[in-house]
């Protein structure tokens, strides 16, 4: 009878189904968060005895230019590809959200990019940013400009790589803010018509208002993706050229596994994390205060 | 979703909308359409200019190409089996977690659930340092193990989960309690086949983001045979640089699965895809 009663005591039957899931966090999420932290204060090449170096690896990165100009990138790529990115998927989200029929087309047009492989994305797009024969140079041509060596030049690679990632975001955003337009209250726009509001005059008093929930979402995941952007720029330049499109997480790579210095590579892991962190936390704050309520 | 055209938009802003609309579409599909047209052509009927849509001969033979030099039908079999491994686990180990952090009362519960939501925060990217190490220490490097073992459960899942039984009525287990059904009879026999729509939505998610994932395999895996679609497509890049034909022949076909799945599902695509934006 007492085991019969131990057999249905909820809180064995948590442990037990909750042992997979626990097992799979400890050794694969929450033991390499720790070890990261630790290894950033170490030097470690995974041949020679571990070294502890303090705050060595910390202070060694504000000096690397290397990493400077990483961080640069990354903060090049994300101004670049977020606020673009969130302003054409919110008019295309409206605009998709007044479309009558073929919704379901357009939106399977839009969502093709974000299902692929940003490896396959980066290869097709290589190929069209080839100077010579590529499609990109071929429509500039039509109107008259000489298009760059894209991924080769210093100026071009990054707008490029930007390009490249806003195309493959946009469906992605866009079908938030779809979500986000079907909940707003249809009886916003009947008042608006009883005061005689023109079409304009209501995206801009009651949708933009509205959908500032939903906005401040999709600025946090889009800051959240671009922080992280890394399989574009390690196909389609490898960093280059001269670091111009060197994102952080690709300076992680090259040291952790072209270099071998982990404790570094870690270091790089923890600031990038903690920038993250920090402007997450930030809108998140900032949202809480100004969130919408309807 | 009873959707009221009350906003009145003009019969030319409409077709402005439309023009629009159609003009983005186009930008969209574009870079497929051209990836397929570039995939029939020979390598001279490529390096021309102006670019043409077709070559003169529809040259399928380039998608028998992609696996001379590289074991492309290899790289296939291995995204399948990790993609349907991890898939199939992780809605399980998600459900599992899922159905205790709504349904069963135990000490620490809402802590323990905060300590999981938080994890959601963790960049791949911090734990691949030391998750490298471990799986070398585990002597997993180079095995398709070690692409599967650690997605095998997420905090994302279980949340998710978690979020869809807390909306199941709880008339039912009642009953099967009184009959004396125990917590995990429970989940299995109702639970489970009550969550299909979820567990969909969620298998979608989960499968796009382990058929597509690149940094892990990148990290893990060097053996030829081992490497998963994406990896070996980068891999052929570095030898086919020029030969973009057969590139893009294997590209085109890594994309298939995901996009006739797509096509054959399309809303519970964009449901599970846009699961990520619910997060909170």
């Amino acid at each position: 009878m007492k085991f019969k009663n131990f057999l249905y005591r909820d809180s064995v039957w948590a442990f037990i189904l909750l042992l997979p899931n626990f097992i799979c966090f400890l050794i694969f999420l929450l033991i390499p968060l720790v070890a990261a932290f630790f290894l950033s204060f170490t030097k470690w090449d995974l041949m020679t005895p571990i070294q502890w170096v303090e705050f060595a690896n910390y202070i060694e990165l504000f000096k690397d230019e290397t990493f400077l100009k990483s961080l640069w990138a990354t903060i090049y790529f994300t101004v670049g590809t977020v606020p673009l990115g969130i302003i054409i998927s919110l008019f295309l989200a409206v605009a998709l959200d007044q479309a009558i029929k073929g919704l379901k087309i357009y939106r399977a047009a839009f969502f093709l990019p974000v299902i692929s492989s940003m490896v396959a994305v980066s290869l097709v797009w290589m190929w069209i940013y080839n100077p010579e024969y590529g499609l990109f140079n071929y429509f500039l041509s039509m109107i008259g400009i000489e298009g760059p060596r894209w991924l080769s030049s210093v100026t071009w690679a990054m707008p490029a790589v930007i390009i490249t990632s806003i195309w493959k975001g946009l469906g992605f955003n866009m079908l938030l803010f779809l979500a986000g337009l079907q909940g707003i209250p249809k009886s916003y726009y009947e008042a608006a018509d009883i005061d005689g509001a023109r079409w304009f005059s209501k995206f801009y008093y009651v949708t933009i208002p509205l959908l500032f929930n939903t906005t401040i979402f999709v600025i946090v995941i889009s800051l959240i993706n671009s922080f992280q952007g890394f399989d574009s720029v390690y196909l389609m330049t490898s960093g280059g050229p001269a670091r111009t499109t060197s994102v952080l997480v690709y300076y992680l790579y090259q040291n952790a596994f072209r270099y071998f210095r982990m404790g570094y590579a870690s270091a790089i892991a923890y600031v990038l994390f903690s920038l993250m962190l920090f402007l997450t936390l930030i809108l998140l704050y900032w949202f809480q205060k100004k969130k919408v309520i309807f | 979703m009873k959707k009221m055209k009350k906003k009145y938009p003009s019969k030319i802003l409409i077709i402005l909308l439309y023009i629009v609309l159609s003009i983005g579409a186009l930008i969209m599909i574009a870079p497929f359409l051209w990836m397929f047209s570039t995939s029939l052509k020979s390598i001279s009927e490529v390096f021309t200019w102006p670019p043409a849509i077709f070559g003169k001969v529809l040259r399928w033979d380039n998608y028998l190409k992609i696996s001379e030099r590289y074991p492309f039908g290899r790289f296939f079999i291995n995204s399948a089996i990790v993609s349907f491994i991890v898939v199939v686990t992780q809605l399980f180990t998600s459900s599992l977690g899922g159905y205790v952090f709504a349904r069963l009362k135990f000490r620490f519960r809402e802590i323990l659930f905060v300590v999981y939501l938080a994890t959601m925060m963790v960049p791949v990217h911090v734990t691949l340092v030391p998750l490298f190490i471990i799986m070398r220490y585990l002597g997993q490097i180079d095995k398709l193990s070690s692409l599967i073992l650690p997605n095998l459960a997420t905090a994302f899942g279980t949340f998710l989960m978690r979020q869809f039984f807390l909306t199941i009525p709880t008339g039912l287990e009642d009953a099967a309690k009184i009959d004396g059904c125990t917590p995990f009879g429970i989940y299995w026999k109702i639970f489970l086949p009550l969550s299909k729509p979820a567990l969909a939505a969620l298998g979608v998610f989960i499968f796009v983001g382990i058929w597509n994932d690149f940094l892990r395999p990148l990290v893990f895996i060097n053996k030829i045979n081992n490497m998963t679609l994406p990896l070996g497509l980068a891999n052929m890049q570095g030898m086919y640089s020029t030969n973009w034909p057969v590139l893009m022949a294997g590209t085109f076909i890594s994309l298939l699965p995901i996009i006739i799945a797509f096509l054959l599902a399309q809303d519970f695509f964009v449901k599970g895809v846009t699961l990520s934006g619910i997060k909170e």
